[in-house]
């Protein structure tokens, strides 16, 4: 048993403590928003905020992740408001297959609570995720929208 | 919002549906009671296959191919609408079944998506589909008016009569036009009068992918539904020999072990995690077969002995005597490249859900291609056609991959172990990486001649490797030749060659391996691009002339291959020298129906490290439906191209592949990739795919460019292997 708080709400999971984060979120949690990409923190498909921060929950366990605020995709906007991100993911059409974007907004999300005006170089460094689709180009240019609003 | 939902037809229109496979009773008992009308899930009728009509004038498109990022579910969507004059803030689409499709005589037509298809092989057809239901809306509503259907109009789901100035709406009328016999023959709009076709039109099906809520096969949720885990033999071909299940009998969440022919083993467990973690502590042992001798360095071996040209080849496209030519030519420039196994990689691993009982079996689950997949679970279940079916969800990714129906397979054999229990079967990274179905391994030899004067007056292209169609459609070999093969060197047809040489050898020495291949975006595109307009470089080296200058200097019979490769040289501004420090190289080619070509400007740091600054592309696929979807397609092939490019290429050793996970196969990311920006030159007249062509100059225009900044020609892919990387 472990207790998560996910997206606000207190959980107690039936999940052994080493399970990778990932997996309770998507099997014993049931938000299948987070995706599977890798399963060794390469990809950025399964991030999500940990305490604010982005964090590739493959490579986080349960037992790190209790006690500590997590936020998935299903989380980031407030009930029905989408997430200024998310605003700017449908107004400039950025999905391909979407697969990878769950982690490619909160991946965003917390690069924009940190530097609300990021620039080029700030992008390049901050956002690692694969995106085998190929939206970079829509995903920088979604960021400077938001960056200029 | 727009939900993308899979239909369900109630008992009525499935009685119809059967009746058509000759169930006489079924349409006898349903006929007295007047015109049949063909209802969605909703109760709300069809007009026609393609369109459904609710009261409140929603439309809802049914949609045969897959979405797969794409964007070709909003492009056919566009296409209904643009005949059916309907209200296009109302418009939402729908997936028949493959089962609903063969029931009805494949009403919908093909469902494969691949080939970049998708529009341009089914837009005949969709098109018709809505503008029937426009002719058979706006007779209902000249019916209820007595008035006759040539006095009225339709626009933006609103009907007309013009005279009187009545008006209804498609939602009101829809009953009435769905008892309406369809018109045998309509028209369709003169392209110069689309308004909605040519638009670009946001997507579908954008807001579910930025919630989490869009639900891909991996997400599939049914109840009591149990999760597996699986390994194939890594080794092609292998067997498995044994497996040792008291190791895991007491683990966590485990149901059950599962044989899967002689290859392969599942565990199911109550979560994919547990499944995953006994399937790692469960010890199998392999029969790996001969082919566990077979290395990379075998299998170019054998591949490096096709290229001599004593040894037999298939001849793809052939004029005068190149042979003779090259033999008495004044200078000859010959070169050797390879290109290797690629996988498709995409970002959701293979993965389906199978619900088995002893009269029925459903499968969940993303994929290219419903009929095969319906296939694939007709074959495994051993059910018939009517007591099985697909259900079709968003797809991580295709690319080519789900085309293939190996993981359809092994869910109904895994479920069929388990009746009453839906299975979803889920592949690891490292297993999609151990079984993909890679872009064939070739090599080719490349000879041109020139005469006294510099012109080119041969070219002999010899490749040596392994063909596609071999593997997965014996049935489509030309008495023993792969026509694909040619793809960008063909005679003529969907992928011709752009130049005119006197004399030209194009052939094919076919040369396969174990290693399964598959059509992995750009298919034959991809090497065949590289290697002719490289060597086309090496050439225009050789007569010391520009490389664009010495293309179009063989391209005057081919003015649509020249008319794209203009465009980019005009777009990166070719004629004007680069800035400091910056090189540039360009390509053309013709695949899928549809002209295009790339120029790249790069800079490059101690020979190794390469910046990506600039890259230009440019399409003329006769048509374009969604500019702004061609423009995410062209630049999201190049983000593929230059991934393989630079870090693709799958390796084999003692039989398997080497690669395993992003780790040692990875891709390009953000910061990589420079802007791509897209000139769309649709001369119109034909039809030509977009997912794919584009991808094929992404590889050749970088290879050229870097030659130009250093001097140096590389001939061999990925550039990983050659300690050449992304600065």
């Amino acid at each position: 048993m472990a207790n998560l708080t996910i997206n606000g709400k207190n959980l107690t999971l039936d999940v052994e403590p080493d399970t990778p984060l990932l997996w309770a979120i998507r099997e014993n949690a049931g938000l299948t928003g987070t995706k599977y990409g890798c399963g060794i923190a390469q990809c950025g498909a399964c991030t999500v905020h940990v305490d604010g921060v982005a964090m590739r929950s493959c490579g986080v366990s349960v037992s790190e992740a209790a006690g500590k605020k997590i936020t998935t995709i299903e989380g980031l906007g407030s009930g029905d408001t989408l997430h200024k991100v998310q605003e700017a993911w449908v107004a400039q059409d950025v999905p391909q297959c979407g697969y990878c974007q769950s982690g490619m907004i909160m991946a965003v999300a917390a690069l924009l609570s940190e530097k609300p005006k990021p620039t080029d170089a700030d992008i390049d460094e901050a956002i690692t995720n694969i995106c085998r689709c190929g939206t970079f180009q829509q995903v920088r240019e979604a960021i400077h929208t938001i960056a200029s609003a | 919002m727009n939900k993308h939902v899979s239909p369900r037809l109630n008992r009525r229109a499935f009685v119809i549906g059967t009746a058509t496979l000759g169930a006489g009773l079924a349409i006898g008992l349903d006929l007295p009671f007047g015109p049949t009308v063909v209802r969605a899930a909703d109760g709300s009728p069809e007009i026609g296959a393609w369109v459904v009509v609710r009261p409140d004038d929603t439309v809802v498109i049914r949609i045969a191919r897959s979405e797969m990022g794409q964007g070709s579910l909003t492009g056919l969507a566009q296409l209904v609408a643009e005949e059916l004059e309907c209200d296009w803030t109302k418009v939402t689409t729908e997936y028949p079944t493959p089962g609903q499709s063969v029931a009805r005589k494949r009403v919908w037509g093909d469902f494969s998506t691949g080939g970049s298809r998708g529009i341009r092989s089914s837009q005949d057809y969709v098109r018709k589909g809505g503008a029937t239901a426009r002719v058979m809306l706006i007779q209902a509503a000249a019916d209820g008016w007595k008035v006759p259907a040539s006095e009225c109009t339709a626009a933006n789901s609103v009907i007309t009569h013009t005279p009187s100035g009545k008006t209804t709406t498609y939602g009101k009328v829809a009953e009435a036009a769905a008892k309406l016999t369809p018109p045998a023959d309509v028209k369709l709009k003169d392209p110069k009068d689309w308004q909605l076709i040519g638009k670009g039109v946001k997507r579908l099906d954008t807001v579910d992918k930025t919630t989490g809520a869009m639900i891909y096969g991996a997400d599939v949720k049914l109840p009591g539904m149990l999760n597996a885990a699986i390994k194939d033999c890594p080794v092609f071909g292998g067997k498995l020999k044994s497996l040792d299940e008291a190791k895991i009998a007491g683990m966590k969440g485990v149901k059950k072990v599962v044989k899967i022919g002689d290859t392969a083993v599942a565990v199911v467990a109550d979560t994919w995690w547990h499944a995953k973690t006994a399937l790692e502590a469960l010890p199998i042992v392999w029969d790996e077969g001969d082919n566990a001798k077979v290395s990379s360095e075998s299998i170019a071996k054998w591949l490096a002995e096709g290229l001599d040209d004593k040894q037999p080849a298939y001849v793809g496209n052939k004029n005068g005597d190149a042979k003779a030519a090259i033999a008495g030519a004044a200078k000859k420039v010959e070169a050797v490249y390879s290109y290797p196994y690629q996988n498709h990689a995409t970002m959701e691993p293979m993965n389906a859900t199978a619900l088995y009982t002893a009269d029925k079996c459903e499968v969940w689950c993303g994929t290219q291609n419903g009929e095969a997949a319906f296939a694939a679970v007709l074959e495994a279940s051993g059910l018939p056609p009517e007591k099985c079916d697909v259900h079709k969800v968003m797809l991580g990714g295709g690319f080519g991959r789900r085309g293939q129906t190996d993981y359809v397979r092994q869910a109904v054999l895994i479920a069929k172990e388990m009746p009453g229990t839906p299975v979803k079967l889920l592949w690891s990274r490292e297993e999609d990486m151990a079984h993909g179905r890679y872009h064939p391994i070739t090599q080719c030899k490349m000879t041109g001649a020139f005469d006294a004067n510099n012109n080119l007056v041969a070219l002999h292209y010899r490749l040596s490797g392994q063909s596609i169609l071999f593997s997965l459609r014996p049935e489509a070999l030309q008495n023993g030749m792969d026509p694909a093969a040619f793809q960008g060197v063909a005679q003529s047809g969907e992928a011709a060659f752009g130049y005119s040489v006197p004399n030209l050898l194009v052939e094919h020495a076919m040369r396969n391996p174990h290693v399964p291949p598959g059509f992995w975006r750009g298919v034959n595109v991809n090497h065949n691009a590289i290697y002719m307009e490289c060597f086309m470089d090496e050439l225009a080296q050789a007569a010391g002339q520009d490389p664009l200058e010495f293309r179009r200097k063989l391209m005057g019979n081919h003015p649509k291959h020249l008319a794209v490769l203009n465009a980019v040289a005009e777009k990166i501004g070719w004629t004007t020298p680069a800035p400091q420090g910056i090189y540039r190289g360009i390509a053309q080619v013709m695949g899928y129906g549809s002209y295009v070509a790339g120029a790249a400007e790069i800079s490059v740091t101690d020979g190794s490290k390469i910046k990506v600054h600039r890259i230009v592309a440019s399409t003329d696929p006769g048509y374009v439906v969604n500019p702004a979807q061609v423009e995410r397609q062209v630049a999201g092939s190049f983000v593929y191209g230059l991934s393989a490019l630079f870090y693709g290429g799958c390796t084999v050793k003692d039989g398997k592949i080497e690669q395993t996970n992003f780790d040692t196969y990875n891709s390009m990311r953000i910061n990589e990739m420079p802007k791509v920006e897209t000139v769309m030159v649709p001369s119109g007249g034909f039809w030509g795919g977009v997912g794919e062509p584009t991808i094929g100059v992404a590889a050749p225009a970088v290879l050229n460019a870097y030659f130009a900044a250093t001097g140096k020609r590389i001939r061999s892919v990925p550039l990983r292997d050659q300690n050449i990387t992304f600065a």
